[in-house]
């Protein structure tokens, strides 16, 4: 007995913007599963299940709205299932759905992932409620800028490394049309002068808040052999895992999470991957806040603990460098919450399809996504090929 | 499919309100016992899933304490839905037949005590143009009441013998929290809460937690004497537009039971999770049960409905009954959203 073999099939994002005001949340996320049943060129009627993440329910006012979007997104009279791992929920999705094809329940599943953050306040939204806990998080980039802080000081790295990533990012963003930020006049010097948030994190070094949704289909071995005679590149999904591990426990570094480095090693160790920097050839990494790049190019082995910021500087994550990371703009560019972790596996899928436009790199074959939530505490990884695994 | 068992079972006593606890510490006894039942620690665990709504708790990730309590340390593989326990049995189920880990832990808890139920669960309506007339649950339910008793399928009379058996049933199980032997004439007495509602034919609302344990083969053999053997699992879902649906029938149950068999043998036990006393009749007819099978013998969610819990509870009953060797082979049930909305449907046998 063993795992059947799944790959992405089909892609669909929805154009990302701080407010879409032009759809319900139901209009959002058949926006981006029609792209990508257009994608696999499949109708509603070919999926067999439908896998749905988002984060908070809060956020948009409904409970269980995967009740609310069974019709939204065709799958009345069919399973549809709802995942919910904070702020991996995204990536955790893509990995529930694919598993129903790899434990051979079903061919053909679509998984999608949304948020609408125009209609909730994450700042609030994600702040721990008191008395329990300090107030003075303040939103998630409260939470991790002492994890930055202590990351800056423990590898030495200079203070413009997160500049760097910011500048990176949001240039990379300007190639891909589905982002929500598009800077065209940024520079490294007016990142530098963006109002300080929470030190040492500047404004123009954060996530925005994005309404958005992504989906993919994944479709069994026969399904994606179909496609590849067609002349559709699969994504092969290589490897795939998730991990988890406590908020507030003594054991635990937030700078180099052990659920990260865990997962990570799960997921190279499926897919035969022995030296990721060699064997990998771009990678989506959730990065909210700049210089949580540094912090996971050192926690996924790209680089050694304390070298991760030096990649950055030496341009390796750029476009045109060794390793490039982000390349669609990643969640600096584009942040609904419940669906980044999904854009993340998604640009994986794109790139070694050959499908990612003025952000494709060169020869991709082998991609990873990445996705992480809570207080760095739950992770959500695949690595995708364009070779079976 | 790899052979995938039920080892073991707890839940907390269904209260209306639990509140010297709060939900992690309500659901620690659950897991706990649900481990040391069978000899493990969640050292021993492969994959874990839980189930739990932010709605009841009133806070965003509120599952994120409960795991901190469970004890992920050293990193664990982990997930979480949010709906009720018995869609992360489903999940572990899935994680299981990939054959990578050999055991599972699935816990699901919520309290429901602390908002108006009926209203909170409102908020699960289409949020533009039903959920802003604030129709509570129990009127849904009345709505649906109503269309069957109109269809000429059901009767009060039939309702109210659900409601006297189910709580007569519960006289015998320690955990639940509405227990009594009074004959149904007494029920059809009732004033009407919301007509053709009688309070009797309501679920109390209820805190409480429950947890499972899942092994795969030779796993669960070590584990149990007689273990608890899924033979088919599905789920289904509808639109949520009651409009759009015949409510007198659940199309999504009768698919579910189709799909996990049902009808390949008899079924000596039947929990099913239906929270008012003519959805039982509506949820009998869509499972293809026979008159005289044995449904509910916990009492049913009539007796305790923990929200997101009571799913996971009805498999858990029909788990024990077959590991107790009172059953050979039984149909636990699940449901989510308005007037039966979404329905899981599990077979488990025992062997030997």
């Amino acid at each position: 007995m063993g795992k059947e073999r799944v790959a992405v099939v089909g892609i669909g994002q929805t154009k990302h913007q701080a407010t879409r005001g032009d759809v319900s949340v139901a209009g959002l996320v058949r926006e981006a599963a029609s792209r990508a049943l257009a994608d696999a060129q499949m109708t509603w009627t070919d999926i067999d299940a439908v896998v749905v993440g988002k984060a908070p329910d809060f956020f948009e006012g409904v409970m269980m709205p995967e009740l609310l979007l069974a019709d939204a997104l065709g799958a009345s009279g069919k399973p549809l299932f709802r995942v919910h791992t904070a702020g991996s929920v995204g990536g955790s999705t893509a990995i529930v759905a694919s598993q129903l094809i790899q434990a051979g329940v079903h061919q053909k599943v679509l998984a999608v992932a949304f948020e609408k953050q125009s209609e909730s306040e994450a700042m609030w939204a994600l702040s721990l409620p008191i008395p329990f806990t300090p107030p003075l998080h303040a939103g998630a980039g409260g939470y991790f800028a002492p994890h930055i802080r202590s990351y800056i000081r423990r590898a030495g790295a200079p203070d413009h490394i997160g500049m760097l990533v910011a500048l990176k990012d949001r240039q990379n963003g300007l190639k891909n049309p589905y982002a929500h930020l598009h800077e065209h006049d940024i520079t490294f010097d007016s990142i530098k002068d963006s109002m300080m948030l929470w030190d040492p994190v500047r404004y123009a070094e954060t996530c925005p808040s994005s309404d958005g949704a992504c989906a993919v289909v994944l479709g069994s071995e026969s399904v994606a052999d179909a496609a590849a005679s067609d002349g559709r590149q699969p994504a092969w999904v290589q490897g795939a895992a998730m991990r988890s591990e406590p908020t507030l426990s003594a054991e635990r570094d937030t700078v180099l999470p052990l659920g990260g480095a865990l997962c990570a090693a799960d997921v190279y160790k499926q897919a035969g991957i022995t030296d990721p920097r060699r064997d990998i050839d771009c990678a989506e990494i959730y990065v909210p806040f700049s210089w949580f790049e540094p912090m996971w190019l050192e926690n996924l082995g790209f680089a050694e603990p304390g070298e991760g910021w030096k990649m950055v500087e030496d341009g390796v994550t750029a476009m045109d460098g060794d390793l490039p990371v982000n390349m669609s703009g990643g969640v600096l560019c584009t942040n609904p919450i419940g669906a980044s972790g999904m854009l993340r596996f998604g640009e994986a899928a794109m790139q070694v399809r050959g499908q990612a436009g003025d952000h494709q790199v060169d020869g991709a074959r082998r991609a990873m996504g990445h996705a992480y939530g809570g207080g760095s505490q739950f992770f959500a990884m695949w690595v995708v090929g364009s070779e079976k695994p | 499919m790899r052979d995938v068992a039920v080892v073991s079972f707890a839940q907390t006593p269904a209260r209306r309100r639990v509140q010297e606890v709060n939900e992690v510490e309500m659901l620690m006894p659950a897991v706990h016992t649900a481990l040391s039942q069978v000899d493990m620690t969640i050292d021993d665990i492969g994959f874990t899933c839980s189930g739990s709504t932010d709605y009841l708790a009133g806070v965003g990730f509120s599952f994120v304490s409960t795991l901190d309590a469970v004890g992920p340390w050293p990193p664990i593989q982990e997930s979480h839905v949010e709906m009720d326990g018995a869609w992360a049995l489903y999940e572990a189920w899935v994680k299981l037949q990939l054959g990578e880990v050999d055991t599972a832990l699935v816990y699901c808890y919520a309290k429901s005590s602390p908002g108006d139920l009926p209203m909170v669960l409102t908020r699960q309506l289409d949020p533009i143009t039903v959920g802003p007339l604030w129709p509570d649950s129990i009127s849904l339910a009345a709505l649906q009441a109503r269309a069957l008793l109109e269809s000429g399928k059901a009767t009060e009379e039939e309702m109210a013998e659900v409601a006297a058996r189910s709580r007569k049933a519960a006289m015998d199980n320690p955990n639940a929290q509405l227990a009594w032997d009074r004959p149904a004439s007494d029920v059809l007495a009732e004033e009407h809460l919301v007509a053709p509602l009688r309070r009797s034919d309501c679920p109390p609302i209820t805190d409480g937690a429950a947890a499972v344990v899942l092994a795969a083969g030779d796993a669960a053999r070590e584990r149990s004497d007689r273990p608890a053997w899924i033979r088919g699992i599905d789920h289904r879902i509808e639109p949520i537009h009651l409009g759009h649906r015949d409510l007198t029938v659940s199309e999504s149950t009768r698919t579910a039971a189709e799909k996990a068999g049902v009808a390949d043998g008899s079924v000596d036990v039947a929990e099913l999770h239906a929270p008012f006393t003519h959805q039982e009749l509506i949820l009998r007819e869509a499972l293809g049960l026979a008159d005289d099978a044995l449904v509910n013998p916990s009492g049913g969610a009539l007796a305790a409905n923990p929200m997101m819990t009571a799913g996971l509870i009805r498999m858990g009953e029909v788990a024990n009954r077959i590991s107790a060797g009172t059953a050979d082979r039984g149909v636990a049930h699940a449901t989510s959203g308005p007037c039966l909305q979404q329905n899981l449907v599990c077979v488990m046998e025992g062997e030997g």
